[in-house]
């Protein structure tokens, strides 16, 4: 956004041939990028020979891939907030992973009352719709209070500021569902939702009074063995429920930053605050839209998030916030496509990376924060970071 | 300008002089004293904020708070001291240990410390404690080689995890009959340290570990990891661990195809907690943790049930925490002196010695006798599994030398 030209020579735009030669150059010649290609030729070896060596198929890699794809979704869902704040603020919004656990942790109470008083058995949609709306208001309050207490009162201030009261409120978040609630985690209750008895005729029968009923596919606790192409897999469809939800909502905000008024507004506001208020343009109310924009995501992740891992606790939010914010600079911070896919890309990697390289998985985390350094280093905005740039520009 | 350098330079050393008097004085004079009328203060260091944690942390406290409340006073001669505890958050790990230790070491006061609970805390706290002077008797620190002499301060009124984990290993092996496991830790040293032993102890019973990996402490999604521990088709999975991590792996192993592999855990998640927390996944799941073995023990958890108001203990060390509290007056009576003032005088590093000393105590644990290198428990492990929503035994108690 800021300083999006990197620091190499940028090639003339020319034959193919010399793009090709300067890249070259540029990698022999940069120390830190020789030693990021070594590195990322290194890793390509170790991953080759582990593949070659029959240590790792492809069904395990289908398997876990489906698995990150889940992951990978709600890093997405809570990295667009990031994004849309950044953007606009240029402000990391570290109590973001708070908002996402206020979401979760309010929409088990809801959850949970219906369930004791049987509504979630017998309207099971329409307690689930309520449970995730209940998530998003209670995120989006937050998010709401956060901005008018914490961030508004300092906006003229230096940039570190606000960084630094954003953890702050991280930190007061935690504290306080922790003194509220207590450590020990809430749990969700299973939920089934059978959809489509239709086209899955044969999933989930129950003998009744005498009679076969088949209930059809049960999208959030069913685990079914399918067999594709000789690969013997476990699917949940909650995994891809959870990614089909993140790249929809993805899309919807995108049309919103770009066809509405109000995000016409809020692009204004993210190229020059003082000159979108001289145009008329609300800018703390922009600012609290955009707020209760990543907010709603976050929120409605949080409880999709909460039905297939069931535990909610004071502290849930805070890793998957650090891995959004990596997934958010891993698309290029301020870019909203760019937020989605680092986030699916996180998601993979961590699930992938340390079985195809044939480590351990405590080195999980060691492998996303390498990988973010060495996107970095050969792209210094993240992936999409230039073209937002350019497009602002 | 050179003359204020000099004035500087003259503030500085006058000061560095000042505070290494006042540290001379402070190890000088390591001995409490108590006034008549004070109270000899206990610390209580244990995990009580945290994920999976507080269960464990709480019930240690309550241990302690119980022993507190049958017995509030030490008496010396014919003079009665009021005892009190003081509970802080270990947090279960080295910068929570390092935090209490320096804390309780800056108050005076503090005579001694019951705890910390995790073994990564009581190594943090440990050289902390050494350099004070202070003693300390944890209830649940099982790691083995926190007793090879490291730490002068560090006591334990647990068994150590060598034999946990030779009793796991024979267990799995001899009573359940499987030769193919899979071994998982949370990267602690409780954690690594148990797995380590128990993997050792089954590859000399001529069983075989398949697959051997770690977690982090907060993650959430462990459906990678299990794919890998199912990918290696072992018969059992071992976790070393709390409650949290514990509690996630338990449930997702079932995303992963590990139906029918069994899973098994240590004290660490021997907890009601762990059963409400993976609810269905819980079921069938077998538990090693040290047990309580005198017969006064079931006298004190209903008294226990009575005074806190809940169903059972929420963790596995109430009573060895009670122990730790009761070994630590009886070393205070064993060298406290009463001056001329009426001040109670406890020189600590009698007191470490006194609590050494300690033989033949009849505990709730079983009978007391510590050795040289602080070790205090005589090793009694049973094994349990979770059948419908609660633990019942599934071997008898082992018990160790």
């Amino acid at each position: 956004m800021t300083d999006s030209q990197s620091h190499d020579a940028s090639p003339q735009p020319g034959t193919v041939d010399m793009i090709t030669t300067s890249l070259l150059k540029n990698t022999l010649y940069n120390p830190l990028r020789l030693a990021g290609g070594l590195l990322i030729f290194l890793l390509v070896y170790v991953a080759v020979t582990n593949i070659a060596s029959g240590n790792y198929t492809l069904e395990a890699f289908v398997r876990q891939s489906i698995t990150g794809l889940a992951q990978g979704g709600i890093y997405a869902l809570i990295a667009l907030g990031y994004t849309l704040v950044y953007g606009i603020l240029l402000m990391i919004n570290f109590a973001h992973g708070e908002v996402f656990m206020a979401g979760a942790y309010v929409g088990f109470f809801a959850i949970n009352a219906m369930e004791q008083s049987g509504m979630l058995a017998d309207h099971t949609f329409l307690a689930l719709l309520i449970t995730l709306m209940v998530g998003v208001v209670a995120s989006v309050t937050i998010a709401l209070l956060l901005e008018r207490i914490a961030y508004r009162p300092l906006r003229g201030a230096p940039r570190l500021v606000p960084l630094i009261t954003a953890i702050g409120a991280s930190i007061t978040l935690q504290q306080l569902f922790l003194r509220l609630f207590g450590p020990d985690p809430r749990v969700y209750p299973r939920v089934n939702l059978y959809i489509l008895p239709g086209i899955f005729k044969d999933l989930e029968c129950a003998e009744v009074s005498g009679a076969q009923v088949c209930k059809g596919l049960d999208l959030i606790d069913g685990l079914y063995r399918v067999d594709v192409l000789g690969m013997n897999l476990r699917i949940r469809p909650v995994f891809f429920l959870v990614a089909f939800f993140a790249i929809v909502l993805m899309i919807a905000l995108w049309f919103f930053v770009q066809r509405t008024k109000t995000g016409k507004a809020m692009r204004a506001v993210a190229e020059d605050k003082n000159a979108a208020a001289l145009m008329g343009i609300n800018v703390d109310r922009v600012i609290a839209t955009t707020f209760v924009l990543g907010a709603a995501l976050a929120g409605a992740g949080a409880v999709l998030f909460a039905l297939y891992n069931q535990q909610v606790t004071p502290f849930m939010g805070f890793v998957p916030g650090i891995k959004a914010f990596t997934a958010a600079v891993l698309g290029g911070i301020g870019n909203i496509p760019g937020a989605m896919l680092g986030g699916f890309f996180l998601g993979i990697v961590e699930s992938t990376g340390p079985a195809l390289l044939g480590i351990s998985s405590q080195l999980k985390d060691v492998i996303a924060f390498g990988l973010l350094v060495l996107i970095l280093i050969f792209r210094p905005t993240g992936i999409f970071g230039e073209v937002l740039a350019e497009k602002k520009a | 300008m050179l003359r204020k350098i000099v004035l500087v330079m003259g503030v500085f050393a006058i000061a560095a002089l000042g505070l290494s008097l006042v540290s001379a004085q402070d190890t000088m004079g390591s001995s409490v004293m108590v006034p008549p009328d004070g109270e000899i203060v206990i610390g209580v260091a244990a995990a009580l904020s945290g994920e999976g944690l507080a269960p464990l942390g709480e019930d240690i406290v309550r241990g302690a708070q119980l022993a507190n409340i049958t017995r509030p006073t030490v008496k010396i001669g014919d003079v009665e001291f009021a005892v009190t505890l003081d509970p802080q958050d270990d947090t279960c790990a080295a910068e929570g240990g390092q935090a209490v230790a320096n804390r309780y070491v800056s108050d005076e006061r503090v005579v001694a410390v019951v705890g910390p609970m995790c073994s990564s805390a009581c190594r943090a706290a440990g050289p902390i404690f050494d350099a004070a002077g202070y003693t300390s008797i944890s209830p649940s620190c099982t790691a083995p080689d926190l007793t090879d002499g490291t730490f002068a301060s560090f006591n334990r009124v647990v068994p150590t995890d060598a034999f946990q984990g030779v009793v796991d290993a024979e267990f799995v092996f001899n009573t359940l009959g499987l030769t193919r496991i899979a071994t998982i830790h949370d990267g602690s040293p409780y954690g690594e340290g148990l797995v380590t032993v128990m993997a050792e102890a089954f590859i000399e019973l001529g069983g075989e570990v398949v697959f051997q990996d770690a977690v982090n402490v907060g993650d959430t999604d462990f459906r990678a990891l299990l794919d890998r521990v199912a990918d290696a088709d072992p018969e059992l999975v071992f976790f070393v661990g709390f409650i949290a991590e514990g509690s996630r792996l338990a449930s997702q192993r079932f995303d992963a195809g590990l139906d029918e592999v069994a899973f098994m855990g240590a004290d660490g998640i021997f907890s009601p907690d762990f059963i409400s927390t993976a609810g269905d996944a819980a079921e069938g799941v077998y538990v090693s943790s040290p047990t309580p073995s005198s017969e006064i023990y079931d006298a004190f958890v209903a008294a226990y049930v009575e005074e806190f108001g809940v169903e059972e203990p929420s963790g596995p060390y109430h009573a060895n925490a009670a122990d730790a509290y009761n070994v630590i007056l009886n070393a205070i009576e064993a060298v406290g002196t009463v001056d001329d003032n009426g001040d109670l005088v406890i020189d600590r590093a009698a007191l470490n010695e006194a609590i050494r000393a300690t033989s033949d105590y009849e505990g709730l644990i079983g009978t007391i006798t510590c050795e040289e290198n602080g070790e205090c428990a005589s090793a009694a492990i049973t094994i349990y599994q979770v059948v419908d929503g609660a633990f019942v035994l599934a071997s008898e108690t082992m018990q160790g030398e």
